[in-house]
Formats: C-alpha cells, sequence, structure tokens
C-alpha cells in the first residue's frame, strides 16, 4: 500500500462527515445564486451563526483555548468547501486569527475576526510604550470584525497580539469581489492581549499560512466553477445542440479541468504539508510558495474559461458566475500574489544553486 | 453526474526515498565511468543494453510485478522514484522503457502462462525491448481507423498492412500492435480491432528506419506481409480491444516521463541566471518551478491512486495533457528569461546546447502518445460532455 499521509480510517472517515456537514450547510444558507438574487445581507446573519454553532469559525482553536481543536487538515477542508460556495463571510479570516492566537497561547474571542498585516510590504511594530504602530493595508473584513489579530515587530522578535478593531482608524476600501477590504492605522492603539511568538514561528508565516488558505478557498472556487461550467455547456442550446457538444467548447472546459485539477493538487499537497509539519520550515516554503503561484495562474485561467463559455449571461449581475470570479481574482492578491512568491522561490532556488533543484523538489 | 476529480496528496514513503538514493548512486556512478551524458535528451543515445541490464540486475525493471515472473512486488510509488530519478539524469532506459511501462502489464494481464514465464523475466533483465504498433498510414489519432489486417489462419493468424511512427521497432524483440480483426459494427466504429503480441524476427516483418527533423532515428515503418501470429498471441479478447484499456492508460499518461523530457533546461536556466538573478529571472524561475512541483504532486497522486486500486482515467489524462504541454513550452519560456545574459557568461554555452535540442525535439512533445487534441477529448468525455 501507498504511504496516506498520516490519515487513518478513522480520521477519514471523520473528514467526510466533515464535508457532508459543512457542504449542507452552505447549501442551505449560503447558496450562490440565492446570495446574487437577495437585495440585502440577510442571508448572513444566519449562516455566520449555524458555522459558529457547528464550531467551524473556530476549527483552528485548539479545545484548551475553548475551540473546536479540528486540526489543520480538517480547517483547510473547510475553507476548501467554503470556497467551493464563494462565501462571502470572514470565515477564512477568523479561521487564521484563531490560529495565530492560538500559537501565542492566546484567548481567542468567539466572533469575526481579521488579521494584519495582509499585503507584501505592510510592517506593524510594537513600540517601547506598549502600543503598535504602522498601517496595514486591505485588510479583509476588518469593518466587521470585533477584533484583529496582528503579527508584530519587536526589535528582531515577533509578537502576536489582539487589538479591538474599534480601537483603530479605519480606511474603508472594497476588494476586486466588493468585499470589505480596509486599510487600517494601528497607531498608537494598545492591544487587547499580546504574547511573543512561539520560538518557530516568524513574523512571515501569517503571510504564509494566509496564502495557502486563499490556497485552499481558490482551489474550492475553482471546482465549482468547473462543476458550473460543465452544467451550463450540457443545457445550454445554440446552433441546435448544447454547446458542450461543440468541440471547441469542450477543448476550452478540458483546460479548464486541468486548471482546475492542478489547484486542487497543488492546495491539497501545501495543506497537508502544513497539516504534518512540525515548523515551518523550507519543504513547506516550496509547498505553500507553489501552491500559490500555480493556484493564482489557475484562478486566472479558470475564470476567464468559465465566462467564455457562459457567454453574455455568465457577465450579468443576476448570474452567480461573478461570485466566484470576482472572488477568485481578489483571493490571488491577499497574502502575496503570484508574482511576489514566485521572486521568493525563484531566489531560494537561485540562491541553492542549479543541482540543488531537483533534490529540493524530490523531497517527498 | 461524473465522479468529481481527485488529486489527494499522497507522500513518498520513507522506502521510497530510501530507494532514491540508491538510484541516484548508480546513476552517478554510470555518468562517472562514462556511459552516458546526462545533457543528452534524445531517444538513440538512450539504447543501451548494458546499462538495461545493470537496472534489471538491481530489480528496478517490472519491479511491481509479481516475483515469479521476475518481479520484486513492489509499489507504484517505489517505481514512480525509479522512473523519476532516470528521467531527469536522462539515464538511457529506452530499451526496457516500454516494456517495463506497457508491455509488461499487457502480457500479465492478458498473456498465457507460457508467454508471462517466458518473456516477462527476460523483460525484468533488461533483455527484451518493447514497441507499440498503433498509428498506420493514414490512420494516427484516429486509432479505431486502423486497416493492418489479421486473418483466421492454421493454428495463429496472417498479418497484412503497416505500422508507421513505432518508436524503438529496429531495436525491439516485440511489438504489442494493434490489428483489425473484423470490420467495425454500425453501432460501434471501435468494434473488431484485436490487440496481439508479435516477434519482431518473424518471416514477413520489415522494419524500415524514418529519420526524424533533429537528424535522429528513432522511428520506423513496420510492414508486415503475410506474417504469421500464433493464437497464443492473442491479447484479450478477439474485436475487443477498445475495451481493454483502462487503468494501463491512466499510468502510460501520469507517469512523471510526461513532464520531465526537458526538464535539464530548467536546470542549466537555474545555473546560467546564477546566484543572484535579477527580479524577472528570479520570478521566471519560480513560476515555473511551482508549475513543476504542481505537476510532481499530480503525477504522484494518480500513483498512489493506482497502488490503492483505483482507476484515475481522466485524473491519468489531466497529468498528461499539462504536463506535455508545460515540457514544451519550457524551453521557450527559458530562451525569453535567458534572454540577456551575455554569450561569453559562464553556464551560457551549456545552456544553449540543451535548449537547443529542447526546441527541436519540442513539437513530438503534444504528440506521442496520444495527441493534445485527442486527450482533450478523452477529458471531456470523463467530464460528461460526450
Amino acid at each position: 500500500m501507498g504511504h496516506f499521509s498520516a490519515d487513518t480510517v478513522g480520521a477519514t472517515q471523520a473528514r467526510d462527515i466533515l464535508v457532508e456537514t459543512t457542504t449542507r450547510m452552505f447549501r442551505d444558507l449560503g447558496d450562490p445564486q440565492m446570495i446574487a438574487n437577495a437585495a440585502g445581507e440577510s442571508w448572513k446573519a444566519p449562516l455566520w451563526r449555524a458555522l459558529e454553532e457547528a464550531g467551524l469559525t473556530r476549527a483552528w482553536v485548539p479545545e484548551p483555548l475553548d475551540g473546536a481543536g479540528a486540526g489543520i487538515a480538517d480547517g483547510f477542508e473547510i475553507l476548501r468547501i467554503a470556497g467551493s460556495f464563494a462565501v462571502a463571510l470572514p470565515l477564512a479570516e477568523t479561521l487564521l486569527a484563531g490560529w495565530l492566537l492560538s500559537q501565542a497561547g492566546l484567548r481567542v474571542p468567539a466572533a469575526a475576526l481579521s488579521v494584519a498585516p495582509v499585503r507584501e510590504n505592510d510592517l506593524l511594530h510594537l513600540t517601547t510604550a506598549g502600543t503598535i504602530s504602522g498601517r496595514a493595508h486591505s485588510v479583509p473584513f476588518a469593518r466587521d470584525a470585533a477584533h484583529i489579530a496582528v503579527v508584530a515587530r519587536r526589535g528582531d522578535d515577533a509578537v502576536v497580539a489582539l487589538v479591538e478593531r474599534g480601537l483603530c482608524a479605519l480606511q474603508e476600501g472594497v476588494s476586486l469581489a466588493g468585499e470589505p477590504s480596509d486599510d487600517v492605522a494601528f497607531d498608537g492603539v494598545r492591544p487587547a492581549a499580546l504574547a511573543a511568538a512561539p520560538a518557530k514561528f516568524a513574523e512571515a508565516n501569517l503571510n504564509w499560512m494566509g496564502a495557502a488558505v486563499r490556497a485552499a478557498q481558490m482551489s474550492g472556487a475553482l471546482q465549482a466553477l468547473l462543476d458550473r461550467s460543465v452544467a451550463y455547456a450540457n443545457e445550454r442550446v445554440a446552433f441546435g445542440r448544447p454547446i458542450g457538444k461543440f468541440q471547441a467548447v469542450q477543448h476550452n472546459l478540458a483546460r479548464l479541468a486541468g486548471e482546475s485539477a492542478a489547484a486542487l493538487a497543488a492546495a491539497g499537497s501545501a495543506a497537508d504539508a502544513i497539516a504534518g509539519a512540525q515548523d515551518f520550515d523550507e519543504a513547506v516554503f516550496l509547498e505553500i510558495a507553489s501552491a500559490k503561484i500555480r493556484v493564482g495562474e489557475a484562478a486566472g485561467e479558470g475564470a476567464a474559461i468559465a465566462h467564455q463559455v457562459h457567454g453574455a449571461i455568465g457577465f450579468s449581475a443576476e448570474h452567480a458566475l461573478h461570485r466566484f470570479t470576482q472572488r477568485l481574482w481578489a483571493w490571488r492578491d491577499d497574502f502575496g500574489a503570484e508574482s511576489a512568491w514566485a521572486a521568493r522561490l525563484g531566489n531560494l532556488v537561485a540562491a541553492k544553486g542549479a543541482d540543488a533543484l531537483w533534490p529540493m523538489l524530490a523531497r517527498r | 453526474m461524473p465522479a468529481p476529480i481527485r488529486f489527494d496528496p499522497i507522500r513518498l514513503a520513507p522506502e521510497a526515498q530510501a530507494l532514491r538514493e540508491e538510484v541516484r548512486g548508480f546513476i552517478h556512478g554510470e555518468i562517472a565511468a562514462g556511459t552516458f551524458d546526462p545533457r543528452r535528451l534524445d531517444r538513440e543515445s538512450g539504447y543501451n543494453p548494458e546499462f538495461s541490464r545493470k537496472m534489471g540486475a538491481r530489480g528496478w525493471i517490472g519491479m511491481t510485478w509479481p516475483k515469479r515472473y521476475g518481479g520484486r512486488e513492489r509499489s507504484f510509488l517505489e517505481r514512480y522514484v525509479v522512473t523519476e530519478e532516470c528521467r531527469v539524469a536522462n539515464a538511457p532506459v529506452t530499451l526496457h522503457f516500454t516494456a517495463d511501462r506497457q508491455s509488461g502489464p499487457v502480457l500479465l494481464k492478458y498473456a498465457g502462462e507460457r508467454i508471462k514465464s517466458d518473456i516477462l523475466p527476460r523483460i525484468t533483465r533488461g533483455e527484451c525491448c518493447f514497441c507499440i504498433g498503433m498509428s498506420e498510414p493514414g490512420s494516427g489519432s484516429d486509432l479505431f481507423a486502423a486497416r493492418t489486417r489479421a486473418t483466421r489462419a492454421e493454428g495463429g493468424w496472417r498479418v497484412n498492412g503497416a505500422k508507421i511512427w513505432t518508436t524503438g521497432a529496429h531495436h525491439a524483440d516485440y511489438m504489442i500492435g494493434l490489428f483489425r480483426t473484423s470490420p467495425p459494427t454500425r453501432e460501434n466504429r471501435r468494434h473488431g480491432l484485436t490487440q496481439f503480441l508479435v516477434e519482431m524476427k518473424s518471416a514477413g516483418i520489415t522494419v524500415n528506419p524514418i529519420a526524424d527533423m533533429s537528424g535522429l532515428r528513432h522511428f520506423n515503418e513496420v510492414v508486415f506481409e503475410d506474417a504469421f501470429v500464433p493464437d497464443e498471441h492473442v491479447m484479450g479478447s478477439i474485436d475487443m480491444a477498445w475495451q481493454q484499456a483502462t487503468s494501463e492508460l491512466a499510468f502510460e499518461r501520469s507517469g512523471p516521463e510526461r513532464f520531465l523530457e526537458t526538464s535539464g533546461v530548467l536546470v542549466e536556466l537555474v545555473r546560467v541566471l546564477g546566484e543572484r538573478p535579477d527580479a524577472r529571472g528570479a520570478e521566471g524561475i519560480g513560476r515555473l518551478v511551482a508549475q513543476l512541483h504542481t505537476l510532481r504532486r499530480m503525477s504522484i497522486s494518480v500513483n498512489g491512486m493506482l497502488q490503492a486500486g483505483k482507476e484515475p482515467v481522466l485524473e491519468g489524462s489531466l497529468v498528461k495533457d499539462l504536463g506535455t504541454l508545460w515540457e514544451q513550452a519550457l524551453p521557450a519560456r527559458a530562451r525569453d528569461l535567458a534572454a540577456f545574459v551575455a554569450a561569453q557568461s559562464p553556464g551560457r554555452k551549456a545552456f544553449d546546447e540543451v535548449l537547443g535540442r529542447a526546441i527541436g525535439l519540442a513539437p513530438k512533445l503534444t504528440i506521442q502518445g496520444g495527441t493534445t487534441e485527442v486527450l482533450r477529448g478523452i477529458i471531456a468525455r470523463g467530464l460528461g460532455l460526450r
């Protein structure tokens, strides 16, 4: 038999149940077409409540810290499924915040949360006065979050802090998906809780974990794009037959399947690597960087093909397609776009030298 | 509704990675001894009986097969590791690779006991070369248009017609050939073809070389004039060859040889761009490495699913489609990224040599073993569009 990560049969069954429960919850309360048809945001509260009650928002908080203690791999599965429904709630951000705070042993508030920094080159500092300074750009759902979990620098060390959002100055903005994406000024804000980051946690690791999270969401959204595009091509009739019977359309959909498959493999592998890793080492970096790059590429290609297959109706506000494609565009940019990760990965490969490339790739 | 596409994250077990070290040690030794040059990308220099015998002696050919036929009963993931290490080093595996990958498994599944115990052990010793007779003059991608006929004769069949683009036929001891035994039916144009095991030394078989545009000789025309094939050499059911390829196809399409054929270009690109590439070079390398990493994960995942007894046919086709396009595009991408490296820079000459060969062979990568267009048709069928 092959070597199947750390999965046992029991864990696989538990995973299947989690997948089923999560999928049903999103299907019942967060159907993308229902949301696209809805005038307001009345769908948000019931779905969020259901997610909280099921413990899904606290999946990455260990039980001793009042979390669900679901495990890293399960959390990534939840996020992949959320992506496949293009869920527009701060679920990923709340999971990430819970993970970050737990790393430092901090208690995690039971509410919607976000994290910072999110963008390349944004740095936060902890001043000698014990306050946070700095500005984080494009923080997703900042205005909807009760608290923001941050990584800041104190001298050469990293600290993790919980900051009350109400104390920060927000400049509201929106992402390419029209979701809250706010610039947050932390200047002079005293954190509600603060702890040194654990020994093996580097400042950049929030960015790493965030990249893997976005890759998982995008891989789910790409699966949904494929399913929806195939279904549409089979039902839409033009020139006297379903457009899915035309070879040109079939080949486009085959390409979309390839992009979706690559995204699934890359994001799934990164999630598995993180779940099985002791710390964020070079092997994990290769997995996360590759996932963010390759899934980001798939997002661009995949969204374009899905739109081409759907024609004009897919470009309309009433059709749910844009809920997926716009989020794919937006998620590409969070926690480092493809180019940023590619430059980092390329620099690492170059520094190690040509003959170290294959051994690095073939390590697992 | 077709089953969802799956690429479970599968890791190579410690035994497989230990085997990798062993294979690397062996290959380094052979390179040091001058057995082959890893910078050569062509197939003809890849035919090396001595190397194949050494691989066989180490148990690395037919390694997943039952021990009673000379196999080692090791896992598909261990075979994956051996294939991958040979391919990145451009090791000369031409003699045994076709038999190892696809002909051996056909025999295991369809041949009688006498043939299995005769031929399979010879394959595992690296002494037996196979070719695949599919394309014909006038029918390449459209396999089911094959016209080469096998007609009933005393104790067997007489074959007449010709196969073309047959890789390695001039070295092969045997061919697994697809011949017409009945006309297609109105309901099923794929009906009427049968797989045969053909001894290449039989009377009535002529192998004519066809030079390719890169100046090498790897493919051939094989002409059959009343060549006799005994009944015992029928592989599977008469007229039903179209039903026989399921998991074998997933193997054939999903291996690391489907994306590593030009990978030497990436290694030389990293070398020629140096330890501190500019932003453009770094980004370019990073994207290529991420893409290659992803292809490996996909291929390993398919092999893991095969090991678990699943039949990931759609997944295998996706790996070949993405993999061959990637290995084909790699030389052009590398050429762009190295464009501003001065001619006298260290590594430039070696890079240009490897690049030149890769550009020269790139066109065939998306044709051999099933074209991109055919694969996409298969993928479309798997998606429920056909």
